[in-house]
Parts: structure tokens; C-alpha cells; sequence
């Protein structure tokens, strides 16, 4: 894929990449936004590659996205989380925004000055169901007015413009939503909350009291509910996993750097951390293959909104995310055991203190307790697909 | 038919309109019904009528209006009956 810049799409991810790392250690321990990786991915311009061609992107397919997530994931997971909500912002504008004269011309803006999105999709006293809201937006003479008591706004202050959810109208039901981009001049954050937590820290994904006003044309023309079914949900797992794929990876690489170290000073003698290293690798193939065998599905699956919107889709991606989310945990875990001391200690070139922080999150970022007990009632009526390959 | 059906919605629908007023085509989702509420219809009507959903009918589509659970429920019924 050849853009702008004449190189490929690996070669710019890797120069992305390697500014993330440098400061991925100072944005954890600080709890900064990367700020130096964000500026890479606009110098490359990452941020445009989901969007079509014809609005100044690449049409970049979710694969080639999440590949990108995995790398950044390598190497800086709260960079890479902030490139992969941004992507799933994305997605939303991409799949549901292209008949709306309004959200081409935002994703033409996008494209041009590679502007950063954020979400809001949280709020205080919904329960953590993102799919219900008590805020409304209101529509008066062509404008909408919109004020949320938004729990988490990752990275908040730094985006460019904000997704939120509310619902649909004052007199809307809590599950009749609506989303809706603010440019960054179309609104004010006061912060509530500040994100200071075991990992993912550089998301900065603070609380605020969100004020907005902006022409009514700028709601989604979709419903949320079908919103979040056909694009959000799956993308977001996907491309979740694709950065906990990428921690999991580095916590592998430094584990066998480790054991090839040892096995170079005692030849004849195989490192008792080989086998751990074996266990590992196992594990991480089995997690590759799960986010592989997800993203195949989502790709056969984008076309036909029937097959998005299925209960076996749902079932498939709510396996993936709670899978990948456990895997990642015990592998790192095992790199741990690997590493001992030396990954226990911060600043040895065997350092998981922070992949293993990281990794913490996902478990809760959409709790999976939450997501089984969705997965739970679904299978009251769904039958599992009994063929092997489906 | 549709009667029986808008029972089951009043029973588990959680609707935040009442089920007997709801407009045959209106959508339920946006009326309320929950993803939990929606398994619990079809459950519903699978003990009620007798029948069981297949996979490829259970997705947004076949449940989101009185008109389309009507239209599926149907579909059903009378495949059963043409297979027998």
C-alpha cells in the first residue's frame, strides 16, 4: 500500500513503533499521554488509513488495522490502545456515516488534518452498560445541545473531536440512542475524575462533565443500538485484542531473549525456564489464532448486516475478548517465572512490570463477568455452530 | 397470533410503552427491550408456540417490531406444517 509518504505500511508502523517505545516507559510511570507516538502516527498518517480513499484515506481492511494495534502494542500498549479506539471511532463514521453529507466532509477533515477521535460512551449511574444512557440530547431550530456526566473520556483532553452516546430525545427510552461527533471548538470539559491507576496509564482516561453544542446535522443518522451491534462492539474486541496480542508478543520476546541468554553461557544445558518459554509459546499461538479466526469472521461477516447483527457473531466476538483478556495474563505470567528477578525488577531489558500492569485492563474494559453473563443468556436459544470450520 | 405475541412482550419485553399500544412496525429496541429481554421473548414463544428459532433467524432483524416476530413466528409455523 503506497501512500503519500512512497513507503509501506509496515516501514511507517515501524517508525511509529519505535518512537512509542522510547517513551513508553516515562508515559506509564508519569501517567502522560503519549504525545510523542500520537505525533508519529499523524506524521505517518495513521489516523486516516481506515477511511475510504475518495475522503483522502486508504480504505485500510480491519486486519491491516489491528496489525498496525498489535505492533504499536508491542511496544507502547497505551499508545497503541489510543490508535485502536481512535480506529474503532473510526469505524463507527466509516460504516454508518458514508450517507451523510455532514460526516464525509468530517471524514475528509479527519484524513487532512489527521485529527485524534475520542469516545464517550460511559456515564455515571448507567452501570457500566454502555448501551443505556440518562442523558438526552436536545434538538431546538436545527442545533443539539448535549450535557453528560461522563465517568471516562480516554484521553479526553487530547482528542480532536468526540463520539458520545445519549439518547435519542428528552422522552427516549434509556436504551433509544443516538451518537454524536463534537469537534474540540463545539464543547467544554470540566474533569471530575483523574485516571491514576494500576495500567494502561498514559490512556489518561480522566472523568469529565461534558457541555456540547454543534449543528443537529452532525447526530449519526444510524441508531446506536445498531451502531454499536453492526460496528462497535466487534471492532472493539478485535482490535482490543489486537493490542493484548502485541503485549503478550513483547512479554514472550523478552522471556526467550532470557532463556537464549542463559543457553549461550551453559552449552549442553537446557535453561530451566525452556520449558515455561514452551508453555508460553503455546499459549500465544492459541491466543493468535483466536484474534485470526475473529477477524476472518468479522470479514466475512461485514458485508451482511444480517450476519453482524446474529447472535452467533455476538457469541463469537464475546469469546474472543474474554478469552484473549485471560490469556494474556497467564502468559505474561509465564514470562514472568521466566524472567524471575530480572522481569520482576523495572528497567532490565527483562522488565513485565508494566506489560503485566497493561494487561490487568483488559479484563475489565467492557468486565467480562459482564460479557459471560451476556454470553450466558444468549446461549438460552442459540445453538453453537457444530462443524470445525464452520 | 399477534395477540399472544404482544402478551409475551408485555410479559418480558420490558418496554418502556405499553405492549397493547405499541404500533405493529414501531421498533422495540428503541422501545426499550433489552438484549437480555429479546432471549427472553424468544424463549417465550418458543415454549408458547411450540417451535424452536434457528440460528439464521436469530439475529435484530427477526425481532424488532410486533410485524417482524409476527413474520417470523409465521415463516415457522407454516414450514412446520408444509413439512408434515
Amino acid at each position: 500500500m503506497n501512500v503519500s509518504t512512497g513507503t509501506s505500511l509496515a516501514e511507517r508502523v515501524a517508525r511509529v513503533a519505535a518512537v512509542a517505545e522510547a517513551h513508553a516507559d516515562e508515559v506509564d510511570v508519569k501517567g502522560r499521554f503519549p504525545a510523542e507516538a500520537v505525533a508519529a502516527m499523524r506524521a505517518e498518517r495513521l489516523l486516516s488509513i481506515q477511511i475510504a480513499p475518495e475522503l483522502g484515506g486508504e480504505g485500510a481492511a480491519l486486519a491491516e488495522i489491528a496489525e498496525v494495534c498489535s505492533r504499536i502494542g508491542q511496544a507502547c500498549s497505551s499508545a497503541a490502545m489510543v490508535f485502536a479506539m481512535h480506529q474503532i471511532k473510526a469505524s463507527s463514521l466509516v460504516s454508518h456515516g458514508g450517507d451523510s453529507p455532514w460526516h464525509r466532509a468530517f471524514m475528509e477533515r479527519i484524513s487532512a488534518e489527521q485529527l485524534l477521535l475520542g469516545s464517550a460512551t460511559t456515564e455515571g449511574g448507567i452501570g457500566g452498560n454502555l448501551r443505556n444512557s440518562i442523558c438526552a440530547i436536545e434538538v431546538e431550530g436545527g442545533r443539539c445541545r448535549l450535557e453528560k456526566d461522563a465517568t471516562v473520556i480516554s484521553y479526553g483532553a487530547n482528542a480532536d473531536a468526540i463520539l458520545i452516546t445519549s439518547r435519542s430525545r428528552p422522552d427516549a427510552a434509556s436504551t433509544d440512542q443516538v451518537m454524536t461527533v463534537f469537534t474540540s471548538d463545539q464543547y467544554t470539559l470540566e474533569r471530575t475524575h483523574v485516571w491514576d491507576t494500576l495500567g494502561m496509564r498514559g490512556t489518561c482516561s480522566d472523568g469529565y462533565l461534558f457541555r456540547g453544542e454543534a449543528p443537529a446535522e452532525q447526530i449519526l443518522p444510524k441508531p446506536f443500538a445498531e451502531i454499536a451491534a453492526q460496528s462497535m462492539l466487534a471492532t472493539s474486541h478485535l482490535l482490543w485484542s489486537a493490542v493484548w496480542y502485541g503485549i503478550a508478543v513483547n512479554a514472550m520476546a523478552r522471556a526467550q531473549a532470557f532463556v537464549r541468554t542463559a543457553a549461550r553461557k551453559t552449552p549442553g544445558q537446557t535453561p530451566p525456564g525452556a520449558l515455561r518459554l514452551a508453555e508460553a509459546s503455546n499459549l500465544l499461538q492459541l491466543l493468535r489464532s483466536n484474534v485470526v479466526a475473529g477477524l476472518k469472521e468479522f470479514g466475512a461477516a461485514k458485508t451482511e448486516p444480517d450476519r453482524l447483527s446474529s447472535m452467533g457473531f455476538a457469541v463469537a466476538m464475546n469469546n474472543l475478548k474474554v478469552g484473549s483478556s485471560e490469556t494474556i495474563l497467564t502468559i505474561i505470567n509465564h514470562a514472568m517465572l521466566i524472567c524471575g528477578i530480572m522481569g520482576y525488577k523495572n528497567g532490565t531489558p527483562y522488565s513485565l512490570g508494566r506489560h503485566l500492569r497493561d494487561a490487568h485492563s483488559a479484563q475489565l474494559m467492557i468486565s467480562n463477568d459482564r460479557i459471560l453473563g451476556n454470553t450466558s443468556n444468549l446461549l438460552l436459544v442459540h445453538k453453537q455452530d457444530t462443524s470445525l470450520l464452520g | 397470533m399477534k395477540q399472544k405475541i404482544r402478551e409475551l412482550l408485555a410479559k418480558h419485553g420490558g418496554l418502556a410503552v405499553a405492549a397493547d399500544q405499541i404500533a405493529d412496525d414501531a421498533d422495540l429496541y428503541a422501545a426499550g427491550m433489552s438484549s437480555f429481554a429479546s432471549v427472553q421473548i424468544m424463549l417465550a414463544i418458543e415454549e408458547a408456540f411450540d417451535l424452536e428459532f434457528p440460528d439464521s433467524l436469530l439475529n435484530r432483524k427477526s425481532f424488532q417490531s410486533v410485524a417482524a416476530i409476527t413474520r417470523t413466528v409465521e415463516g415457522l409455523v407454516s414450514g412446520a406444517e408444509a413439512a408434515e
